[in-house]
């Protein structure tokens, strides 16, 4: 490799990983809270739904974990309230 | 739009008071993104804070010494409803930014429980905006924002912040709750201005 190499991909490389990602049920992920640390079920998220949006807060803290919102052409994920999402893949 | 004159207050109202792609309601439903803050009228303060970090702050007591007026506005919802002739009291933007000195062209209104959503200044401004604290004449109740919550009823209603607390004035226009999850930056109901883009 040259030092000119760049070191990342482009955000097409993400896209059969993204698609596996959300063709799994996110309510049997688990995920910790990145205001209070909190780690647990995403079912176990206090969820919002009558709001211009989805809101999923923290259990513990009430912090915003996941915003989403839908419009006509566009889906917008704001999942900067979780440190992480872990989500099982199934094991061959 | 807004006040229903005293000669009409019966008549059908419809048809050309909604926006596009509203519908009337006659409920007033409780939208929220998150749990309903309780605030005692003795812990709230309402402050704003202006882009040289001057902060003007009242009190329960020194804001309800303010001049107040009655307003009879339609409410315009991006979920898609609408309730026309609703009335409130409350104190206009225009007492409480009085003797604030600014330059600034944006607002960002702050709500206890840390809603968000931005406005232009000029939107707040000459008698299109106020904190209120009645309705229907009862004190606000906590689910529609009380002890007290902003009134911008020529935007849609996300932009009329419940539990507001507070504005911080700003030269950039930064982007609120919704607005920085695909809502329209400003929402203005007849132009339909709902996301982002419209």
């Amino acid at each position: 490799m040259t030092a000119d190499e760049p070191t990342y991909l482009d955000g097409n490389a993400a896209a059969g990983a993204m698609r596996e990602v959300f063709a799994v049920d996110i309510t049997a992920a688990t995920g910790q809270c990145a205001g209070c640390g909190d780690r647990g079920a995403f079912a176990e998220a206090r969820l919002y739904v009558d709001a211009p949006g989805m809101v999923a807060r923290c259990r513990r803290c009430d912090d915003v974990m996941v915003r989403v919102v839908s419009t006509p052409d566009s889906t917008y994920l704001d999942f900067r309230g979780l440190t992480y999402l872990r989500i099982r893949t199934p094991t061959t | 739009m807004g006040s229903v004159s005293p000669g009409f207050t019966g008549r059908r109202r419809g048809g050309k008071d909604l926006p596009p792609g509203q519908y009337l309601t006659h409920d007033f439903p409780v939208l929220s993104a998150g749990p309903t803050p309780h605030i005692l009228p003795e812990h709230w303060e309402f402050t704003v804070t202006t882009e040289t970090g001057g902060v003007s702050r009242w009190d329960w007591a020194a804001f309800m010494a303010l001049p107040s007026e009655d307003i009879t506005k339609d409410l315009h919802c991006v979920t898609r409803w609408s309730k026309l002739g609703t009335d409130w009291r409350g104190v206009s933007l225009d007492t409480l930014l009085a003797d604030v000195e600014t330059g600034a062209d944006y607002a960002m209104a702050h709500s206890y429980g840390g809603y968000t959503t931005n406005l232009p200044l000029e939107d707040l401004v000459d008698g299109q905006a106020w904190v209120a604290y009645e309705y229907d004449g009862e004190p606000l109740h906590p689910e529609h924002g009380g002890p007290a919550r902003l009134l911008v009823p020529h935007l849609y209603l996300w932009k009329s912040a419940k539990w507001v607390r507070g504005l911080v004035l700003s030269d950039t226009e930064d982007l609120g709750f919704w607005e920085t999850a695909g809502y329209h930056e400003y929402g203005d109901p007849w132009k339909e201005q709902r996301y982002a883009g419209d």
